[in-house]
């Protein structure tokens, strides 16, 4: 009896699925990229870098006139 | 504001966006390099079906992998800065920056979710030819990855193809071609991976010949060796001529730069090429921090030949850049301030008058639609900061400019002489009885990360005061923030770049010790 193949998906998730799990240099790596990628946007972007002008201002025109304003004013 | 500006708060900004991007570039070149010469491996795996290809293969890929790991999103952190630290300089430059950094990370998502997945888990479970495919994808999709980044440099070291909008105070962009094709983009893109490509092939050539120090896995490093340095070589002499087209592109866009490169203090007629040399500490009389020759070694002509393609051009000289030179038509620093001055008062009076004067708004506004005026005017806005102020400030530190670059260029030539000597005992099979020459091979590896970051202390202090040619100097560009914020996270990314560095070469050392394994991932 013929086995029938699973459909796409299910075939790109096994690769992937079988990858991770048989790795062993990478899940080292793996565990370094996560704790990289918490550090950075949990910790460096949401507590110190807020974009200045979003945070000050509400429209472009605003940003556009204190940018002006520190531009020229020398 | 400008005057009041706290200049400790444009240090430490400078230096924090310094820091992030030399710990960037740490990772970045093995990348570029390295994807390459494991798709060559690979190439002559699935030509010969020789196993010992497909084991050497994946080794190589697992230092890549180590690499790319710890590496990659490590330059989301400068985006971040753009929009913090340096609000002023992300407000000016509007969607130049924003429209390759946005394909950038669309690559960059692509290349790493698929490609790279297939590079990894795929051996033995997609066919050979797709494999070898994935492997050429990630190598060319890393190096065009960074195509996009270098493109938006180049544009703020040769802004071009933009207009100003005066009404928003942003550049806009009104020819993507000539931003993505202009000289000075090829040219960067072209020289920085090619330098990556060295890196690349030393790093190989360098575990290779601790392998054959220790006398293990020597059929591998033999072999290992011989591709690096055939790859090596070719980027090396394409790095040597990239490398001299760049040097003309600084000369006609960036001057003052490449005076200082050379420490060229009064401009020449056959310019000599300053080979090697060593300048004194202190300064000399001219009031603009001219440092004389300790002592030189100088081709005569060379230095004119490199930028006009005839030794008897003329090349000016810091002195001349700030004095002017009517006879050779360079304009003096107080004339470029006074027309960047009159730039400069006409976007202010634009804004005051906004709501007042409607006829001579439109008049201020068709300005800035002139090309002739801004040619004549707009193009030296960033001049119009320094009236008043000392001439020294604006040029780069000529000390730096001239080491770095030097030293560069030295170790360049060098790594070509170590490509050859790896080819010829390679091929000849005598690697084996060069023991004093594998370990220069193996020290080579810190000196090519040192000639990589040389190379960019040269293009960003040496382009200083500029962050955006002549349009905007670096102290204007920062964001008006509390400089103890600034300190705060600069320690804590010197302490996580250094705990990332630490994590990389731990991991890449314990690898290489153990060697290749079958299976490894």
């Amino acid at each position: 009896m013929e086995t029938k193949k699973p459909n796409l998906a299910v075939r790109i998730f096994r690769f992937y699925y079988d990858g991770f799990r048989s790795m062993t240099v990478g899940r080292k790596l793996w565990l370094i990229i996560l704790i990289k990628l918490f550090i950075m946007f949990a910790v460096f972007r949401l507590f110190f870098f807020r974009d200045f002008l979003e945070e000050r201002f509400d429209t472009d025109e605003q940003k556009s006139d204190y940018v002006i304003e520190t531009l020229t004013n020398f | 504001m400008i005057e009041n500006l706290d200049m400790s708060l444009v240090d430490w900004s400078r230096g924090q966006f310094a820091l992030t991007a030399m710990f960037h570039w740490l990772f970045v070149p093995l990348t570029l390099g390295l994807s390459f010469i494991l798709a060559f491996m690979e190439t002559i795996y699935v030509k010969t079906g020789d196993e010992f290809w497909k084991r050497t293969t994946k080794f190589w890929m697992t230092i890549f992998g180590i690499n790319f790991a710890i590496g990659v999103a490590t330059g989301i952190i400068l985006e971040f800065e753009f929009g913090t630290n340096w609000s002023n300089y992300s407000w000016f430059v509007g969607d130049i920056f924003g429209a390759p950094l946005a394909i950038e990370g669309i690559m960059a998502f692509f290349l790493e979710s698929t490609f790279i997945a297939v590079m990894f888990f795929g051996w033995n479970k997609v066919g050979k030819k797709f494999h070898l495919l994935s492997t050429w994808l990630v190598a060319i999709g890393a190096n065009l990855s960074a195509l996009w980044i270098l493109v938006a440099n180049a544009w703020m070291q040769n802004p071009v193809g933009m207009f100003f909008n005066p009404e928003t105070a942003r550049n806009e962009m009104v020819n993507f071609w000539e931003v993505l094709f202009s000289q000075s983009a090829v040219n960067k893109f072209l020289h920085t991976i090619s330098s990556g490509f060295v890196l690349g092939a030393l790093v190989v050539i360098g575990i290779s010949s601790w392998y054959l120090l220790k006398r293990r896995e020597q059929l591998m490093a033999k072999r290992s060796m011989i591709v690096a340095s055939v790859f090596g070589l070719l980027s090396g002499l394409f790095l040597i001529f990239t490398g001299d087209s760049s040097a003309r592109d600084i000369a006609r866009d960036q001057p003052m730069k490449f005076a200082a490169m050379e420490a060229l203090y009064e401009g020449k007629t056959r310019a000599p090429l300053v080979l090697a040399g060593a300048l004194r500490g202190e300064e000399a009389g001219s009031g603009l921090g001219e440092r004389e020759f300790l002592f030189r070694i100088e081709v005569p002509g060379v230095l004119s030949y490199m930028v006009h393609l005839d030794p008897a051009g003329f090349v000016p000289g810091i002195l001349d850049l700030v004095r002017g030179n009517e006879e050779h038509g360079v304009l003096s620093l107080e004339e470029k301030i006074s027309r960047g001055t009159v730039a400069m008062e006409a976007l202010r009076e634009l804004k005051d008058i906004r709501d007042t004067d409607s006829e001579r708004y439109s008049e201020l506004l068709a300005r800035f639609s002139d090309e002739e005026w801004v040619e004549n005017h707009f193009r030296y806005f960033g001049y119009g900061y320094f009236r008043g102020k000392d001439p020294a400030t604006v040029i780069p530190h000529v000390p730096i400019a001239f080491y770095s670059f030097h030293l560069m260029v030295f170790l360049g030539g060098f790594f070509v002489l170590v490509f050859l000597a790896t080819l010829y005992w390679g091929i000849r099979d005598q690697m084996d009885n060069k023991r004093w020459f594998l370990r220069i091979a193996l020290w080579t590896i810190p000196l090519a990360y040192i000639a990589s970051q040389a190379g960019w202390v040269l293009s960003e202090m040496g382009r200083q005061p500029w962050v955006i040619q002549d349009l905007m100097p670096t102290f204007a560009a920062v964001s008006r923030i509390d400089t103890e914020t600034v300190q705060i996270t600069f320690w804590l990314f010197a302490v996580t770049f250094t705990a990332l560095l630490i994590a990389e070469l731990s991991i890449m050392f314990k690898q290489v010790k153990s060697g290749p394994k079958e299976g490894e991932k």
